[in-house]
């Protein structure tokens, strides 16, 4: 009788469970207004709609509010310059709430209800896997503004995160260095998906080649929003006995706030295990106290305390913006790399259009190549064209007590995203490349060879 | 004026550590990590500040290339040497520091804190010459052992001595490290011993001396056993931590649900209230150290009077219908998250751990148990404790068990049994209030929090058995150490998934739960 209540329960808040995740909240203060369901379709004269589909509440909304708010900035930046084509820019914000499924259904909405002539959005590589068969099949155009572990390069998604070759495999290689530590065991601990997944794949095939063997590498999953990190730190500790050992953390989400409470409640220290993460910006350190945290590393390609005159106005434009419109957390908002990246995306793409004269997709995915923008980074930062990922430099900083990095290593200047790694024996040869005669994000012939071109779908 | 004079008398005094001192405040990190050496090798605990302020972010360069110390709070510059406030000329400019640096800088620290006549700064220092530091510092180290006289430190300064001597040509000398080291069980060595006796190039063992090869086995078998008993006492007390965790998610359940039968699908959502009632009240004292002590009662009545206010309004209508009960709640539970999200925002908000709760008890070497999670087990004993009390010993607690038994009767002898279903709903509450305070200092608050205990909380309940207190103490004690036994076994996801499979088998056979209530209404 009570067993039966039981499943009943199970049942229940199963379904409860599920279905909660998927009611849209409303936006959250500071939005703008989301247009109408039935909006009429674009015309020449009205404004030019631009979908921005980040989750603004769930596990990942710690990293993603802030790209919807420095998303608006820039589309208010651009519109105060007289907007795109002298159209103004109109911002759709939907929130798909940390729910992969329904990136994929709001990214529909966007496409084909509201008519934007571009979205930018996404964080996990859970949820661009999620739009991107939505994207390809109704030929619409996203810009992907985060880190991610590559193995994909598609015809109708720009990437201007950087790929594993930009940012973990510099990481890596500083550790092993001299003044990373010489690290000799390394600890790959990630939240469970495809980024994590297929970034230490790429890893453990590049530790190989570098001498280190399996029994020198440990690697751990957790769920997302896992928030009980004692055990795993206990492993850590017992896994560095000796070796001189160091952590690769593709933690994604609000887990990093209890993963980093357990490592300094526990008096683990930079200097005996240095834990670098690839999803740890300054506002991901922002909820955190960082004084138990200060000399952990993050590799990126910007960071906010990087002094160059073009940045110090992005910030500048920044806290202006925030308190213009008073978003929550007031002066002590911070800029990280893929709000840099967000916004060297939409200026891409705005000079794109201007170039290509139209909002349309085939012809700005032709213009957005080559497109050049001084970046806040520091550098002019190109799109490729072949690939569809920006050239970017790399920066590896150490935290500091006020939540800011300290850079300790830096690249000359920006390389070149590989979109497929040499390091994965699978992916020995593949090319993505879109412009003639290869014309494909995956392969390893052309596909308008010389020969008999068969279509090989 | 006294700028000038205090550093005239600097000057006229020692040159090598003023301009070491000096030397830690440079752009270049090479100069830095020599500045390091040299104070290392000057050994003058008079450069303990400095250092100290060079690891803490507070060194600054002065426009005259001397060196100072910043303090953020009065906003004076004070002389790197002398710690005299001084007229700095300006700008003075912030030094950055790397692991790099650290990394040497430590031992240098823990060489210079040798000589403190504090005890317990001393007993850190040596702990930490134990893992790391020069081999030049083995002499200090020799003369700071014959001089101490606090047993504890003396040990720790043995065991750094040991790690000089390992390398030592001497067997004796080896032999004497060894049993030092077996007896310390720290696996901080397990390596070096594993390498001494692993073969060396030329197939011969790399220790030369049978007998030194011996005692090293002796001491890696110390270590490795040390390491599994750390390993299993380790897991137990995270499993006890965890079900501290799922207690307080369960308990105020085990009310409401236990004994009114109430399925309360926003439950989750009152954990959820008292943890943003905690966040509230360190806002409201601006995050004064005990806030958190504030934030129990506040969190208490505020939950509390949610629960009775949904029990008058909606749930009395609905008893003995539990499935509009269960669709009711669940609607309360969106709404309840709905109005957290437009007050205080989607995103998590930051709840601290006060000071006093901040790091951990170091119970041996390799096992720290942080305080928080201490705080939590103490709390929710306590919080049981006083549940108990009250359903067991009071004149409240003898008329909530004679509603729960028999309605009809209670209420023929004149227990007011409306009255007593609100207070039993607004204790509850109020107790899932109490836990959403434990659970700000372990996890994230946002208005999700809720989300992930509902199902947990069930799970404890039901297992234990409807209606007992001490069904859900058991259940969440079980639950909690099966979970951290399995989770080295099988990794996070894969623990969390067989615990749940187990459950369900459990509930087939024993569906009463692991405590029935016997009695002659219950059939």
């Amino acid at each position: 009788m009570r067993g039966n209540q039981f499943v009943m329960f199970l049942l229940a808040s199963t379904l409860v469970a599920a279905c909660s995740k998927s009611e849209a909240p409303a936006p959250a203060p500071g939005a703008a207004p989301a247009a109408p369901a039935a909006a009429a379709p674009a015309d020449d004269k009205g404004p030019i709609k631009v979908g921005i589909l980040h989750s603004l509440s769930g596990t990942m909304a710690i990293s993603e509010t802030s790209l919807k708010d420095v998303a608006l900035m820039t589309i208010e930046e651009i519109n105060e310059g007289g907007g795109v084509l002298g159209r103004k820019l109109q911002p759709v914000v939907v929130d798909p709430a940390s729910n992969w499924p329904l990136f994929a259904e709001k990214a529909r909405d966007l496409i084909q209800n509201q008519k934007v002539a571009v979205t930018f959005g996404c964080w996990t590589s859970v949820s661009r896997k999620s739009v991107l068969p939505v994207y390809e099949e109704l030929n619409g155009l996203l810009f992907y503004p985060v880190q991610y572990e590559g193995e994909e390069s598609s015809w109708n998604v720009f990437y201007t995160g950087a790929a594993p070759n930009q940012q973990a495999i510099p990481a890596v290689e500083y550790l092993m260095g001299k003044k990373g530590g010489s690290a000799k065991r390394w600890v790959l601990l990630g939240t469970d998906y495809v980024y994590p997944r297929t970034t230490n794949k790429i890893l453990r095939y590049f530790l190989h080649s570098k001498g280190v063997t399996d029994d020198d590498i440990l690697e751990k999953y957790t769920p997302f929003g896992h928030s009980d990190y004692q055990t795993i730190v206990a492993d850590i500790k017992k896994f560095a006995t000796g070796k001189r050992t160091a952590v690769v953390s593709t933690i994604n989400g609000d887990s990093n706030v209890p993963f980093y409470k357990e490592l300094g409640n526990q008096g683990i220290k930079a200097t005996d295990i240095p834990v670098v993460a690839f999803s740890v910006g300054e506002e991901e350190l922002r909820g955190i106290d960082t004084k138990p945290l200060v000399g952990q590393l993050a590799a990126w390609n910007y960071f906010q305390s990087i002094d160059n005159p073009t940045n110090k106005a992005f910030i500048d434009k920044w806290m202006a913006y925030v308190k213009k419109n008073s978003l929550p957390g007031g002066d002590k908002r911070v800029t990280n790399d893929p709000m840099e990246a967000t916004y060297i995306g939409i200026h891409m793409w705005a000079q794109a259009v201007e170039q290509a004269h139209t909002t349309n997709v085939d012809a700005v995915r032709q213009a957005v190549g080559y497109q050049h923008f001084k970046g806040p980074d520091g550098f002019d930062i190109t799109m490729d064209a072949e690939n569809h990922h920006l050239h970017k430099p790399v920066y590896i900083g150490e935290v500091k007590g006020d939540g800011q990095f300290h850079v300790v290593w830096k690249t000359e200047g920006p390389i070149k995203a590989e979109a497929w790694s040499p390091y994965i024996p699978d992916d020995k040869g593949k090319i993505a490349n879109w412009l003639y005669p290869w014309a494909c994000g995956n392969c390893t012939a052309a596909k308008f060879g010389g020969q008999a071109v068969t279509a090989s779908k | 004026m006294t700028a000038a004079v205090s550093w005239s008398t600097a000057h006229a005094g020692p040159v090598p550590l003023q301009d070491a001192i000096d030397g830690l405040a440079s752009a270049s990190d090479d100069t830095i990590t020599e500045s390091v050496t040299k104070l290392g090798a000057l050994d003058d605990p008079r450069a303990i500040p400095a250092l100290d302020a060079l690891m803490d972010d507070r060194l600054r360069l002065g426009a005259d290339s001397h060196a100072y110390i910043w303090d953020s709070k009065t906003h004076d510059a004070r002389d790197a040497l002398t710690g005299q406030v001084v007229n700095a000329p300006r700008p003075l400019k912030e030094v950055e520091v790397s692991n790099e640096i650290r990394r040497a800088a430590d031992p240098v620290l823990a060489q210079l804190h040798l000589g403190s006549p504090d005890a317990e700064v001393r007993l850190a220092a040596a702990k930490a010459l134990s893992t790391a530091g020069s081999d030049q510092a083995a002499a200090l180290l020799h003369r700071a052992l014959a001089r101490e006289r606090d047993p504890k430190v003396h040990e720790a300064l043995a065991l750094a001595i040991a790690r000089v001597d390992l390398a030592s040509p001497d067997p004796n000398a080896r032999l004497a490290a060894l049993d030092i080291i077996a007896r310390s069980a720290n696996d901080d060595f397990l390596s070096t011993l594993q390498q001494m006796l692993a073969p060396g190039d030329n197939g011969a063992p790399r220790e030369p001396d049978g007998r030194v090869r011996a005692a090293a086995a002796h001491a890696r078998d110390a270590i490795v056993s040390h390491q599994h008993l750390v390993g299993f006492v380790g897991e137990l007390l995270h499993g006890l931590s965890l079900a501290s965790v799922l207690l307080f998610a369960a308990l105020g359940l085990a009310v409401t649900f236990g004994l009114l039968g109430v399925i309360n699908m926003a439950h989750g959502e009152m954990l959820m209230l008292g943890a943003y009632a905690t966040y509230t009240v360190q806002t409201a004292t601006h995050g004064s150290r005990f806030y958190l002590l504030a934030a129990i009662p506040v969190a208490f009545l505020a939950t509390a009077s949610v629960g009775v206010l949904l029990e008058r309004t909606v749930i009395r209508h609905l008893y003995k219908r539990p499935l509009e009960t269960l669709l009711a709640t669940w609607g309360i539970s969106l709404g309840l998250i709905q109005t957290i999200r437009l007050i205080f925002g989607a995103q998590n908000v930051s709840v601290a751990n006060p000071d006093w709760l901040a790091g951990g008890v170091e119970i041996t070497h390799g096992l720290v148990l942080p305080w928080a999670r201490v705080g939590v087990v103490g709390f929710v004993v306590v919080v049981s404790a006083a549940v108990w009390f009250i359903l067991q010993r009071t004149r409240f607690g003898l008329q909530v068990r004679a509603v729960t038994q028999n309605r009809a009767m209670a209420a023929c002898l004149g227990i007011p049994t409306k009255r007593v279903d609100a207070l039993v709903f607004g204790l509850g509450c109020g107790i899932a209030g109490l836990g959403g305070v434990a659970l700000s200092q372990l996890g994230n608050v946002g208005p999700e929090l809720g989300q992930s205990y509902i199902i947990d909380s069930f799970m404890v309940v039901v297992l234990g058995g409807v209606g007992r207190l001490a069904g859900a103490v058991a259940a969440a004690l079980g639950l909690g150490v099966i979970n951290k036994l399995l989770e080295p076994l099988s990794g996070a996801v894969l623990g969390k998934i067989l615990v749940l499979v187990f459950i369900i088998l459990f509930i087939q056979r024993r569906p009463q739960g692991l405590f029935a209530l016997k009695g002659r209404l219950e059939t």
